[in-house]
């Protein structure tokens, strides 16, 4: 087991821990400041798996913006600060899905790589990353900018109600 | 005109007036009066020109339908015997066509009545002149709806439309067999056409031809009414009296012995059906004249008479006299349409059909009286009207045929039958014209107009002189259907043995004047004591009929149509409303809220995942 | 480098992911449940840049990239119905929302009769 391995696992149990208490705990804002957590945990494995960049946008955006913007959300709804009692349905059918899309395809991983080694590719600095994304990728790119701006359109329609009402 | 062209155009004549005469409006009753009449007319003198001019059967035969190798003809097949018995049908069809103007006066459907008459009197023409067996059934069956329609005319007589049911559904049990005959005849002979199936008969297998005949058998005996189709007849009496000539006579109950002489060969050949004929035919004379003496309505002993008197004309066909069988159904033709009509009259002034409100009618009608006097002496065999030698010449035929017991059976009920024939005969005439008015209406009657008496009148002509044609020249060969290799009957013939039903006739007619001395105003079938009301009810066979047919039909179509509305629509409509309903669960099922809609998708797609994955490791 | 280790992290994610999506009632917890899926797929991607040497280097994290711009869109509609929906019916609630439910101008009408006879 190398150092690599040792990394991984802590920081994968931390971001899976974290992420089991993001969709098991009954406090709105614990579970956005939990998910900041298991971001963050994301983010360290992609460091360790040598993609850089994707670990540093993973920061910025996610745990930046996204959550950010989650809380937000948490707070224009005026959720309650502490426990809510009424968050959760009747557990067993999420459990029973959830624990079989994720055991399973824990399964079906464990099975396919076992304990084999691979070794670690050439950093994912921004320089690589941003030479493929250029070069290979503009195309998707580009239309990503358009998708960002549809989004972006279409979340000011969507907010004001007196945006394209007839009276 | 040529023989050729006269033939199809005898039932063409009336079919056209009836065909025209449905058009009209009701109100036209002079125009459907004259059409009628002059259909009728218009088929009596082409009648009168074929039996003039026919002296060799004649066909004319066009190929119709062909069906593998089985074709479908229709033709005429003309001999001199189908041109006489056009010649009564045309007679009596004229008779009561002018009749029915004066009787059905006041009737306010006068024109389709009239077309159906003439309807009627096409569709018998062409059973006489059909030369295939497919023009025949035409004919047959038409004559199956007309009847229906004459008989319930009158919608206000709460008994004719159930007598119309009921003679259209017995004939049709008949009718079944008679097509199932036909079919199996025009399949094994590969053609339809009657001297090409005549042909091929020997050819057949002789159980093929029994059965056929047997069919046919049946057709002939609703039709005919035989026993024991026989029960639709008396009740056929609520139609109207010239309807009621119309079928007794000339059309209806003729057709089937008519047809048997047409296809006599294939009875002779299928041998034990004539030998049902002639017990069907024995039972029918004896039922037949036994139920006439208990009847009071004028009409029910005429019909009962009628079946006693086609009994004796199947009888003679039985032991092999088909031309005697044709001779009895002429004079029959001719002395019955004359009762009817008579007693048409009689009705018609008294205003009722019982004889228990007739009376002393001879005085006061006396046209009518001696013309029925005569059709009543034709009916009894009095001699020498013509009654006498037709009847005489099956009697004749039964004692001198010697084909085992059948002819004596013949000869002695038919002996028997004379007896009883003269004694409800003359039961009939002296409650009908002698004694005392026993209602208003027989006290005020008198002769009705002209155009019903004079067809009375005109009908005692034949009625009193038909039987003398027995002396004409070669008349039993006319009469003797061309396709039988029979030996020449000789129709007239006076000898001892003629004593014998004489004797009969006049202890027939003393007892009943005897009976009916004691008190003139009583009726002597009182006399029958305990027998009286089996007789009146022709032995309960109504009855019997009712439980084991009527009864067992109708339970059996309760729970048919039980099982129709419970099980077949319940199939229909379950499996809609079953569809209906599963459409509704599914579609509750479908209007899921966000939550259990995407609990459903993605535990769908977690099952296809896992699908996938065991299928994947499995290969 | 043993690469099971962050795939298993991954699908585990998954799972927890799909089990907060399932059980969670608040439509905020929803989009933080989508969020753990998305990221999961993301570390997915990135592995398997270690594990699969592709003609192009680096095709996993270009794709996680593309993602994380994904799902800041995402989020953002998201958050815009989430907060319109709350303007609406002062919850947040995703047992409230009827999918079948049919637009303003047609609830006026008769429902169409599934079966007519």
């Amino acid at each position: 087991m190398t150092g690599a391995d040792v990394l991984l696992l802590a920081l994968g149990a931390v971001a899976v821990g974290a992420g089991a208490l993001v969709v098991t705990t009954d406090q709105l804002v614990r579970a956005g400041l939990y998910l900041v957590v298991c971001l963050g945990a994301i983010a360290g494995l992609y460091l360790v798996l040598t993609a850089e960049l994707v670990a540093w946008v993973q920061v910025l955006i996610y745990v930046g913006a996204v959550v950010v913007l989650l809380l937000f959300a948490v707070m224009l709804t005026r959720a309650p600060i502490g426990r809510s009692p009424d968050l959760n349905r009747p557990g067993l059918p999420a459990a029973l899905i959830g624990g079989g899309a994720g055991l399973g395809l824990a399964a079906l991983f464990a099975d396919a790589f076992r304990f084999t080694k691979v070794d670690l590719p050439g950093p994912g600095n921004a320089e690589a990353i941003g030479t493929e994304l250029f070069r290979s990728w503009v195309l998707p790119f580009e239309v990503l900018s358009v998708l960002l701006l549809a989004a972006l359109v279409g979340a000011i329609i969507v907010s004001r109600p007196d945006i394209g009402s007839k009276s | 005109m040529s023989v050729d062209v006269l033939g199809p155009l005898l039932p063409v004549v009336p079919l056209v007036a009836a065909l025209s005469g449905f058009v009209l409006p009701l109100r036209s009753k002079n125009a459907a009066a004259l059409l009628g009449i002059a259909g009728a007319t218009g088929a009596l003198v082409v009648a009168i020109l074929l039996a003039v001019r026919v002296d060799e059967p004649f066909e004319t035969v066009v190929e119709w339908v062909q069906i593998g190798n089985l074709s479908v003809t229709a033709g005429v097949r003309i001999d001199s015997a189908a041109a006489l018995v056009a010649v009564a049908v045309g007679v009596v069809a004229l008779a009561v066509q002018v009749y029915s103007t004066a009787y059905l006066h006041d009737d306010d459907r006068y024109p389709p009545y009239a077309a159906q008459i003439s309807l009627f009197t096409a569709a018998m023409l062409l059973v006489v002149v059909a030369g295939d067996l497919i023009l025949l059934l035409v004919g047959w069956e038409i004559m199956g709806i007309c009847s229906y329609l004459l008989i319930g005319h009158d919608r206000r007589l709460p008994e004719a439309p159930a007598a119309a049911v009921k003679a259209f559904l017995v004939t049709r049990v008949g009718d079944i067999g008679f097509l199932l005959g036909i079919v199996l005849l025009g399949v094994n002979a590969g053609s339809f056409w009657i001297t090409q199936v005549l042909a091929a008969l020997p050819g057949l297998p002789a159980a093929t031809v029994t059965a056929a005949a047997l069919l046919l058998l049946a057709g002939v005996a609703g039709k005919s009414a035989q026993f024991p189709l026989h029960t639709w007849l008396p009740d056929a009496m609520a139609g109207p009296t010239p309807i009621s000539a119309l079928i007794h006579a000339a059309t209806m109950v003729a057709a089937g012995i008519y047809v048997v002489t047409r296809l006599y060969p294939v009875f002779v050949l299928g041998d034990p059906s004539l030998t049902v004929l002639g017990i069907m035919a024995v039972v029918t004379v004896l039922i037949g004249a036994l139920a006439a003496t208990a009847q009071d309505d004028i009409k029910r002993v005429l019909a009962w008479s009628t079946v006693s008197q086609i009994g004796y004309m199947a009888a003679a066909l039985a032991v092999g006299a088909p031309a005697v069988a044709l001779f009895h159904l002429l004079t029959h033709a001719a002395f019955k349409a004359l009762l009817f009509l008579g007693a048409g009259s009689i009705i018609h002034e008294v205003g009722s059909n019982s004889m228990s409100a007739m009376g002393g009618l001879r005085r006061r009608m006396p046209a009518t009286f001696w013309s029925m006097t005569i059709g009543l002496g034709a009916l009894i065999g009095l001699p020498p009207l013509a009654g006498f030698w037709s009847k005489d010449a099956v009697l004749h035929a039964a004692s001198s045929s010697s084909a085992g017991w059948l002819p004596d059976v013949v000869y002695g009920v038919g002996l028997a039958g004379v007896l009883v024939t003269a004694w409800y005969a003359g039961r009939l005439w002296l409650r009908t014209f002698f004694g005392a008015p026993r209602s208003p209406g027989a006290s005020s009657a008198h002769e009705p107009s002209w155009p019903m008496t004079v067809p009375v009148v005109v009908l005692a002509v034949p009625s009193a002189l038909l039987g003398l044609l027995a002396f004409a020249d070669g008349f039993g060969s006319r009469l003797t259907p061309f396709v039988v290799d029979l030996p020449e009957v000789s129709l007239s013939h006076l000898g001892a043995e003629t004593a014998a039903p004489l004797a009969l006739l006049a202890v027939g007619l003393v007892l009943v004047w005897v009976l009916w001395r004691r008190d003139a105003a009583r009726d002597p079938a009182r006399f029958l004591g305990p027998l009286r009301s089996t007789f009146d009810n022709a032995f309960w066979l109504d009855n019997v009929q009712d439980r084991l047919v009527v009864r067992p039909v109708r339970a059996l179509a309760r729970r048919v149509s039980t099982a129709d509305q419970r099980v077949v629509d319940g199939a229909v409509e379950g499996t809609g409303q079953g569809t209906a309903d599963a459409g509704d669960v599914l579609a509750a099922w479908h209007r899921a809220g966000l939550p259990r809609a995407a609990t459903a998708l993605l535990a769908g797609v977690l099952l296809f995942a896992f699908a996938a994955a065991l299928y994947g490791s499995a290969t | 480098m043993r690469p099971v280790i962050p795939y298993v992290v991954a699908a585990l994610l998954f799972g927890a992911g799909v089990y907060g999506v399932l059980r969670r009632r608040n439509a905020v917890l929803v989009l933080m449940a989508v969020e753990l899926m998305l990221n999961a797929v993301n570390l997915i991607l990135v592995t398997a840049d270690t594990t699969v040497r592709a003609t192009l280097p680096h095709g996993g994290q270009v794709f996680a990239l593309f993602v994380i711009v994904l799902a800041a869109a995402e989020v953002g509609v998201g958050l815009a119905i989430v907060l319109q929906l709350y303007r609406l019916r002062s919850s947040v609630a995703v047992d409230t929302v009827r999918l079948d439910a049919a637009p303003a101008s047609e609830l006026d009408e008769p429902r169409m009769v599934a079966h007519e006879r």
